[in-house]
């Protein structure tokens, strides 16, 4: 052979491999998988230990299943990992019925000998709540939500009664409790692999390499480059369409933009260049008005913030609609109060504040500012579904205050130092926001505004009304909904007239993907689910002989 | 030949000297603790620090920590990336692989490409195909590697979506980690989407590496057209011509082999700078080698992992450098005679 006809060999042989071998395999598996543009590593693949969304994205949904799920447009709560529930009349004992026959992930790690019974129920709330639990202070001991909702105040104690039923006993009445249990940080672990990892000393792996019911199992993870789930397929309810579920972590947005474009995820998180994803016929753009709620909040122990004339006045001067159209670029609704439109508790009377100069500058002059003052707004530095650019926004701000005469300097820091800095207090007002866990009203209230919460609080404003927390208690205390209703109102009235922040908007979380990606993947609330998406293929999938599938490969 | 070897041997060591000397006063250059920096230990205990200094000798003098650093270095313990608190040397053994990958590949089209035009541009020597062949060289080497980067992605990735824009295969694979050469842990790896994933990661190499290979293969076209001009003017050209021989004869069987000659010295030279722009390419189009790497390690001030990946990356391209020296010595005996390094 001479090396002309070794060359063409070689020619032929490459095109071959390049063009030759579409048989319809890869068609198939590329068609059988979904790959998710994410916006970042997650620190761990058990939601009790963050309120990151980015890892309750990667986990709750996928990996795990809690006794409760929302459902329905108003999410109403309905059966999950409890098949039925029942609350006594004083609301303190809460039995839970758990469903039989609901398989644990089988993986290369642990292979489960029984199915979820009470014991993991146990198991997985005595972690957050017991302190002499050998779980509890494994990967650090902290389970910030439960915390928030003050979830080791509330229950006295969880008991067994049989194999299926547990119930849980409570100090007080507590009509979010449940709504708590259906949350993405509510989720149930396995203690028979607890034990497992306890007797060969590796605990730590628990949250590393997670068991759970869900829908998808964990295949592989490394940090800053891939998560790979395959399909659980003795998942209890309908198996997942797709097989494998492979998450591409991409910080940068311009990386995201660009494999989504060309077509190397199927779907991304919180894309950028909404006019170009919407022009593509092969790619749809997606939303979802999540609970959340960006705000311009005043530091009510510094003057001349302690003044509640001036904070009305400082609301009355900034044009919240010039804020939504350039810094929402107008997919947010304008805010009336903190709670969304679409909360149950919302209120319809709350009379929604009109922007006007005139007025704000006349209460200045009430107030005994006509000449004016000089002040700082603190910035947040990142960007966040509830304030994509607050900079920007701080800098509206600042136009806008200065036609009143008050002159405005701009404050950020790198959002850590940003975040200790705004607890000591240093601030005058600042631009913040709140995204809800779950959609009971409370939610919103106690977490942004409440003064009982001391140190560790949310509210940055350190406003503090004593009718304020009284309404907010009573209306946990009772479970009627009209009478939450009632004391809700009168919340939100309380805080439209006292005005510690300045409620701007509730935005929408969006999410692009390629048209042949079917399914709901954003939910209302926290994280995303892959169970009910497929991918329509484009070319229909040729006849193969190819009998191996993903299937055989897990374990 | 023995000569040539040692001589080329000593002149490694003595290099390798320098540049370990470099890294090593890296660890006092850079801000924080010089020990901290030598071993990428940031979490670690005051008890762990003691016996870590200990280690280095930070107690003795600096030729006696110069000593330690060395030795630690030639044991392979290159310290803990400060990002992911990972053996340095294990991130390196996963991650050169694919740089390697990327720079044969690009230096294989740059070759292909750039040799034969200058040839042809030679052959046709201040011709209008000469003009040409010079003038689109001249182009090609005045293009900035980040600006077609992103051009390409932009035409034939998102434009025409004929080719992947990010990463060495699609994710949908799963190949398992043998050689970290890509092509070569394909092949030997048993998934039943074997040619699937070959054909694959043959499409996600291609964009990279023909922008990586521009620059090279520009330089090559000058290079070879210089050197068979050289030749094709040589007088035994002309005594071939004189007995008679064709064209193609006098190309294919004297010209083309003594111009090689020339050329292939050059290849270890344009290895160093084909690694440098594909330390920027690899940062344009995800690609998950060390030059990605040592520029993130850059951005999040790993020092350890600077240091070490700098030493690493040029005694890597110093070795390259040595070995085309071997292969033109055997290819070319009269370079054996030269005994000095070069």
């Amino acid at each position: 052979m001479n090396y002309k006809s070794a060359l063409s060999l070689v020619i032929v042989v490459l095109a071959a491999m390049l063009t030759g071998c579409n048989d319809g395999n890869t068609l198939s598996l590329s068609e059988r998988s979904i790959i998710y543009c994410s916006e970042g590593s997650p620190d761990s693949f058990n939601p009790q230990l963050s309120t990151s969304g980015t890892t309750s994205d990667a986990s709750s949904k996928l990996l795990y299943n809690s006794l409760l799920v929302y459902k329905g447009k108003n999410n109403s709560l309905a059966p999950s990992l409890a098949k039925d529930w029942h609350v006594t009349r004083d609301g303190k004992k809460i039995t839970f019925y758990l469903r039989q026959n609901v398989n644990f992930h089988q993986t290369s790690y642990f292979t489960p000998t029984r199915t979820l019974n009470a014991d993991d129920i146990l198991f997985t709330f005595n972690r957050v709540l017991d302190n002499e639990h050998e779980y509890h202070q494994v990967s650090g001991g902290h389970y910030p939500f439960f915390h928030s909702v003050k979830f080791s105040d509330l229950v006295e104690n969880i008991e067994k009664i049989n194999e299926y039923t547990v119930r849980f006993i409570l100090k007080r009445n507590d009509s979010s409790f449940l709504a708590n249990l259906a949350t993405d940080y509510a989720v149930i672990l396995s203690a028979e692999y607890g034990q497992q990892l306890t007797k060969s000393g590796n605990q730590h792996e628990i949250d590393i390499l997670p068991i759970g019911t869900g829908p998808f199992l964990l295949k592989d993870y490394r940090v800053g480059s891939l998560i790979r789930f395959y399909r659980h397929n003795a998942y209890w309810q309908e198996k997942a369409k797709i097989e494998q579920l492979v998450y591409d972590i991409s910080p940068r947005e311009t990386s995201r933009l660009t494999k989504l474009l060309a077509k190397e995820c199927d779907v991304s998180s919180y894309p950028i260049a909404h006019g170009k994803i919407s022009e593509r016929a092969d790619l749809r753009l997606e939303s979802v008005t999540s609970l959340n709620i960006g705000y311009f909040g005043f530091n009510t122990k510094k003057p001349p913030f302690d003044n509640k004339l001036v904070r009305q006045a400082v609301s009355l001067a900034i044009n919240k609609q010039a804020l939504i159209d350039t810094v929402y670029e107008s997919q947010a609704v304008s805010a009336k109060s903190i709670l969304p439109e679409t909360s149950w508790a919302y209120n319809d009377e709350t009379p929604e504040l009109i922007y006007n100069p005139i007025q704000a500058k006349s209460l200045l002059e009430v107030a005994g500012y006509a000449q004016g003052f000089t002040m700082d707004i603190w910035a947040m530095p990142v960007q966040r579904a509830y304030n994509p650019n607050a900079v920007t926004m701080a800098k509206l701000i600042q136009a806008d205050l200065k036609k009143i005469g008050i002159k405005v300097k701009i404050v950020t820091y790198e959002w850590s130092t940003f975040l200790r800095r705004l607890s000591l207090g240093e601030h005058q007002s600042f631009l913040l926001g709140w995204s809800a866990d779950h959609p009971d009203p409370d939610n919103f209230f106690s977490q942004i505004l409440s003064c009982s919460k001391g140190s560790q609080s949310n509210n940055r404003t350190f406003w503090c009304n004593k009718e304020y927390d009284e309404l907010l208690q009573k209306a946990l205390e009772t479970t009627k909904i009209s009478e939450r209703k009632e004391y809700y109102a009168k919340a939100m009235a309380i805080i439209s007239d006292e005005m510690p922040i300045l409620p701007i908007a509730h935005s929408k979380r969006f999410q692009a993907r390629g048209s042949n990606v079917k399914g709901d993947i954003m939910e209302d609330f926290g994280g995303i689910s892959f169970h009910h998406v497929s991918k329509v293929s484009i070319n229909p999938p040729k006849l193969t002989n190819q009998t191996e599938s993903l299937d055989t490969e897990v374990n | 030949m023995l000569t040539f070897t040692l001589r080329r041997l000593s002149l490694f060591i003595f290099t390798m000297l320098v540049l370990t000397l470099l890294s090593f006063s890296l660890s006092f250059l850079f801000p924080g603790d010089t020990v901290i920096n030598h071993s990428g230990q940031i979490n670690a205990t005051a008890e762990e620090l003691t016996l870590v200094s200990n280690s280095y000798h930070m107690d003795k003098d600096i030729f006696s920590q110069y000593g330690a650093y060395l030795s630690h270095i030639i044991n392979g313990d290159l310290g803990l990336s400060m990002a992911s608190q990972s053996p340095i040397s294990n991130e390196i053994m996963e991650l050169l692989p694919a740089t390697i990958e990327l720079s044969l590949v690009a230096l294989l089209i740059a070759m292909l490409v750039g040799i034969p035009l200058g040839f042809i541009a030679a052959i046709n020597h201040n011709k209008t195909s000469d003009n040409v062949i010079l003038s689109l060289a001249m182009l090609g080497y005045s293009i900035p590697v980040f600006w077609l980067g992103l051009l390409a992605i932009l035409v034939f990735s998102i434009t025409l979506g004929w080719l992947p824009s990010a990463g060495q295969i699609s994710l949908l694979f799963e190949i398992e980690f043998v050689t970290g050469i890509q092509f070569i842990d394909i092949l030997l790896s048993d998934s039943p989407y074997k040619w699937q994933a070959f054909s694959n990661a043959s499409a996600h190499i291609i964009l990279p590496a023909c922008v990586i290979a521009l620059a090279p293969a520009t330089i090559f076209i000058r290079l070879s057209r210089a050197a068979m001009i050289e030749v094709l003017a040589a007088s035994y050209i002309r005594a071939a011509r004189a007995k008679g021989l064709n064209f193609s004869q006098i190309i294919f069987r004297h010209a083309i082999r003594n111009a090689l000659i020339k050329i292939i010295r050059h290849v270890g030279l344009q290895f160093a700078n084909l690694v440098t722009i594909a330390m920027v390419t690899e940062v344009i189009f995800s690609w998950p080698g060390i030059g990605r790497w040592l520029i993130e390690s850059v951005y999040q001030r790993d020092y350890t992992a600077i240091q070490s990946g700098l030493l690493v990356l040029s005694c890597f391209i110093f070795i390259i450098h040595i070995l085309t020296d071997f292969i033109y010595a055997a290819l070319n005996p009269l370079a054996r005679g030269n005994n000095h390094g070069s």
